[in-house]
């Protein structure tokens, strides 16, 4: 159980409340992109590219402009003549808006419809002919690598091959010497596939320019609505859209993931149609559009090796990573990390040298990637420590529990550094891994497993002991754009001691309006229930880089704290005052000061708080407001022990999670419910790419799989009953030692699901499976070695 | 060239001049402003857009307006009444069964054609029987649980806790 510090009344950290917000959603009156109607809006549908690499000779528009209601056609060359044809990616690449002449991937945007109606747009979409010169597209990021490829960004000047950028961390020489004089080691080629977010609802914007007043509203689905803006006047700030004439508001949104990071060519048209036309414009994408064109997430081929002594002890990890991030880097990581924070891979074990390296070229694929509930790159470097300790744990014939065990950094040497540079805060892996154990009867399961095999039965135990990062960042290495990625609250609080909340973040579906108004209340003493929380409107909230990468409760559940502490000072100030008292004689209770050995004498937090509008103390500001912007010191490493049990039937392959017990560690927990509804849904979407989902394109460019019709996100049905535990090891460095949950589940699932199926096929002789593992690929290998009998 | 249509929606009857193309989920959007009904794809896929038509659960992107003429619809819009929310609600709200909120309306409509139809459903009979619908962000667990809790109001039976079982 969890000790909380205040009432259930009050409701501080550690109540399981029920969430303020669902109230609007379960009646249907959510407030999503799509909802949002403005007199005279037009609508936007794009026409987009059949191949995946093409001249464009020509737009013939005319059929489309005949149809009644269809208002517009917009071309690249069109956005050339204000400089809008190109904008840049947060990476500092360039990214097409509109082409002028040239497609670099199938779905890329050709050019943009604008009509009275969603019908009449998509009739005009239809009634668009563009002739194409189709070229030979470059798949395969490893084509892209040789020399004799032909140069697909020539549009930069100078390039003269794909590559996009080299990346490495870690002491080379060490690594390479450890390497060379350990007695095994162990080396897997992996890829990471290519996979979608696939958030429920898609991307979608209203732009709304009006002229009078030269000003811009932007209604989209932006994870990061404050950073949007300063986009936008980056971009825009020729043409007169400056950034105080810029207010983006993010309504309702229908699950993020990461996928609502990026600025998408349709977000800055329908700005730009908008601006031209003076009339609202609506874009709002189909699913196959978001699924094909979007934001990609993952593509890492990765090297993976590991070295070690024969009784199983880690010395080293060496890995060597190919990017693919199709013809752009539009990735969302901060801009002094190309690989996001993939230098986490070292993971969970304590080992002194690691020399990780990457290579990022071009592809005529859609540009990205974004993390899909992942913090920057993190769930590919944990695939591939995970199961490396796994192919170790083989090779030198211990279990993988025991090799574990033995490898863990202990939890009395933290703040532990990494051979790769990071202060890695708190943990307490034995006691994660123990717990997860003891939940299944770990033991036991391995002697069922070995009954199990006498009979010809396939069944498999893994574990994924990992170690996420998240919370970025510290302003000293952290930023996107050169803005700083620290986060912000700002509390007001009315005279009869009601609140209202601002933060720079944005949710998806997290719970910020319940989580946000419990860390006030822990601090203050008000009930949560009186604690209003908005976020997503840039004129009214203030600054913060978003929420994405696990970072909301780190950085502005930090702020809110932090801002409530000032507060708090100037309440002990007031009721010093109203009791005639030193400050230093009160004591602090969740709700109020009394006076140290007189409890009778009292002050509620509301009497403070109105005094502070009707009789605060001579020479203090009134009112009852405080802001903080929180820079962290240290990111937050939250961890977890994961133990899937899976059953394969030996002749479909059909693989089944028996069961799938997950203890996390995200440090103090603000709210018991949300955080396991944050980790039941992660797992999902670990489960996800594990067995399911990947982007798959042709030789020629096609993408084969780009409608849910055939990109499988799992249903009910496929998602087996999660079970879940926690350990708490506060962060602490943090105001609340919160260390963030929602992304964890997603990173550690699946090598824990892939680890559970190589367990129960091993011992034919498999070493490896590439994800998603599928029955078909299973059978493949099986027939492989030989399982299957003529 | 258009069509008259008259439909009830949670009740109330509307009659509407559509274009014989135009999808019911379309009609109730936007036509008749009910935005509680989702769109989540263009394949069928995603359920975001279940209301009933005479009680049954039905894709209303997969069906003409002009389809429903004639047809009672209920949508979320509809669930609540006079005397309060409707056990579904209740049951998603106190299970913490949503989180974005974008699949909610379509799945609780779904869940109520089949609580009628089957009040006492196995947890295996609920995840088939919500196949249909997709969530992104719960994971599912707690939509199961959701539709028990519901099962047991509606039968009046005594409720499951709604704590999480986070030990
Ligand atoms: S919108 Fe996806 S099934 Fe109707
Ligand atoms: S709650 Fe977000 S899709 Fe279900």
């Amino acid at each position: 159980m969890i000790k909380c510090k205040t009432s259930k009344e009050i409701g501080g950290m550690g109540h399981s409340k029920k969430r303020k917000e669902d109230a609007r959603f379960i009646q249907g009156k959510g407030n999503y992109v799509d909802d949002v109607k403005l007199p005279g809006m037009l609508y936007m549908d794009i026409v987009r590219s059949p191949y995946a690499y093409a001249k464009i000779k020509n737009i013939d528009a005319s059929k489309a402009l005949e149809i009644e209601g269809v208002v517009a056609v917009v071309t690249g060359k069109d956005l050339e003549k204000y400089g809008l044809h190109w904008m840049p990616t947060l990476m500092s690449d360039t990214q097409m808006v509109l082409p002028t002449d040239t497609v670099m991937y199938q779905a890329q945007e050709v050019c943009a419809v604008i009509a009275t109606s969603r019908y009449l747009a998509r009739d005009g979409k239809e009634a668009v002919r563009v002739d194409y010169e189709p070229m030979k597209p470059l798949m395969d990021p490893f084509d892209s690598m040789d020399p004799d490829s032909p140069v697909l960004r020539s549009d930069k000047e100078g390039k003269t091959d794909n590559h996009i950028w080299h990346w490495e961390v870690g002491d080379k020489d060490k690594t390479d010497s450890i390497f060379r004089n350990a007695d095994v080691t162990v080396k897997q080629q992996m890829h990471i596939p290519r996979i979608h977010v696939a958030s429920i609802e898609t991307c979608g914007c209203v732009a709304s320019y009006n002229k009078v007043e030269n000003h811009l509203t932007m209604y989209m689905t932006t994870q990061a609505p404050h950073a949007i803006r300063t986009v936008i006047a980056l971009v825009a700030g020729h043409v007169g859209l400056t950034e105080e004439k810029i207010r983006v508001i993010s309504p309702d949104i229908g699950g993020g993931f990461g996928g609502k990071v990026p600025v998408y060519p349709g977000y800055v048209i329908a700005i730009a149609v908008s601006f031209l036309t003076g009339a609202p414009i609506k874009w709002i994408e189909d699913r196959s559009e978001n699924l094909q064109a979007d934001s990609f997430a993952r593509d890492y081929h990765i090297t993976a090796e590991m070295a070690g002594t024969k009784e199983g002890k880690i010395l080293a990890t060496r890995f060597k990573v190919l990017a693919d991030h199709g013809y752009t880097d539009a990735s969302a990581n901060p801009s002094k990390f190309p690989t996001g924070l993939f230098s986490i891979g070292t993971g969970s074990y304590d080992y002194g040298a690691s020399h990780m390296e990457a290579d990022a070229v071009y592809t005529n694929k859609p540009p990205g990637g974004v993390a899909y509930r992942c913090s920057f790159r993190v769930t590919e470097a944990v695939h591939a420590i995970e199961r490396m300790t796994d192919v170790f744990a083989n090779k030198v014939g211990k279990d993988p529990a025991q090799l574990r065990m033995e490898n863990f950094i202990k939890k009395e040497d933290f703040p532990w550094a990494s051979p790769t540079g990071w202060l890695y805060d708190s943990g307490d892996y034995h006691a994660g891994l123990k717990m997860a154990m003891d939940a299944l009867n770990y033991d036991q399961l391995r002697i069922e497993q070995a009954e199990l095999r006498k009979e010809g039965k396939l069944m498999g135990i893994g574990i994924s002991t990992f170690t996420e990062v998240v919370g970025a960042g510290p302003s000293k290495d952290f930023d996107i754009l050169g803005i700083k990625m620290f986060d912000s609250a700002e509390i007001r609080v009315h005279p009869t001691g009601k609140a209202i909340a601002r933060f720079g973040t944005k949710s998806q579906g997290q719970g910020h309006e319940t989580t946000y108004a419990q860390i006030i209340a822990e601090e203050l003493g008000i009930p949560m229930e009186n604690i209003q929380i908005e976020e997503g409107d840039t004129d009214t909230a203030p600054y913060g880089l978003g929420t994405y990468a696990s970072r909301s409760t780190p950085t502005a559940g930090a702020a809110a704290a932090m801002a409530a502490r000032k507060l708090r000072d100037k309440a002990k100030k007031i009721a010093a005052y109203l009791m005639e008292v030193s400050e230093a004689d009160l004591e602090w209770e969740p709700g109020k000061f009394y006076v140290k050995g007189a409890p009778e004498k009292v002050k509620t937090i509301q009497e403070i708080i109105f005094a502070a509008y009707t009789n605060h103390p001579p020479g203090m500001e009134g009112g009852f407001e405080a802001t903080h912007y929180y820079d962290p010191p240290n990111l937050t490493f939250p961890s977890g022990a994961y133990i899937c049990v899976v059953d394969i039937d030996p002749e479909t392959c059909h693989i089944k999670i028996r069961r799938f017990v997950a203890i996390d560690d995200c440090g103090n927990i603000i709210n018991p419910m949300i955080v396991q509804g944050q980790v039941h849904g992660g797992l999902t979407q670990g489960l996800a790419p594990a067995m399911y989902e990947e982007l798959i394109y042709d030789k020629a460019g096609n993408i084969l799989n780009g409608t849910l019709m055939d990109y499988l996100v799992p249903t009910a049905v496929e998602s087996p009953h999660w079970e879940t535990g926690h350990t708490v090891t506060p962060a602490p460095h943090h105001p609340i030692g919160a260390k963030g949950v929602g992304e964890s589940p997603t990173v550690g699932a699946p090598p824990a699901i892939v680890n559970a199926i190589v367990d129960a096929v091993k011992h034919l002789g498999i070493e490896h499976l590439e994800i998603p593992v599928t029955p078909f690929k299973l059978y493949k290998e099986l027939k492989k070695v030989g399982y299957f009998e003529e | 060239m258009t069509k008259t249509i008259t439909l009830k929606v949670n009740g109330t009857e509307h009659t509407v001049e559509v274009e014989p193309r135009t999808l019911l989920v379309h009609l109730i959007r936007e036509n008749i402003s009910m935005t509680g009904t989702h769109i989540g794809c263009d394949t069928s896929s995603c359920g975001a857009c279940t209301i009933l038509i005479n009680g049954k659960s039905a894709k209303s992107c997969t069906i003409l307006a002009v389809q429903a003429d004639g047809k009672e619809i209920a949508t979320v819009e509809g669930l609540a009444t006079a005397e309060g929310l409707h056990p579904i609600q209740e049951g998603f709200h106190l299970n913490h069964a949503l989180h974005c909120g974008f699949c909610t309306p379509g799945m609780m409509m779904r869940a109520v054609e089949m609580l009628e139809k089957n009040p006492n459903p196995t947890e295996e009979e609920i995840r088939w029987g919500i196949s249909g619908n997709l969530c992104r962000c719960t994971g599912y667990n707690n939509i199961v649980k959701a539709i028990q809790w519901t099962s047991a109001k509606m039968q009046g039976k005594e409720l499951p806790s709604t704590e999480p079982e986070f030990v």
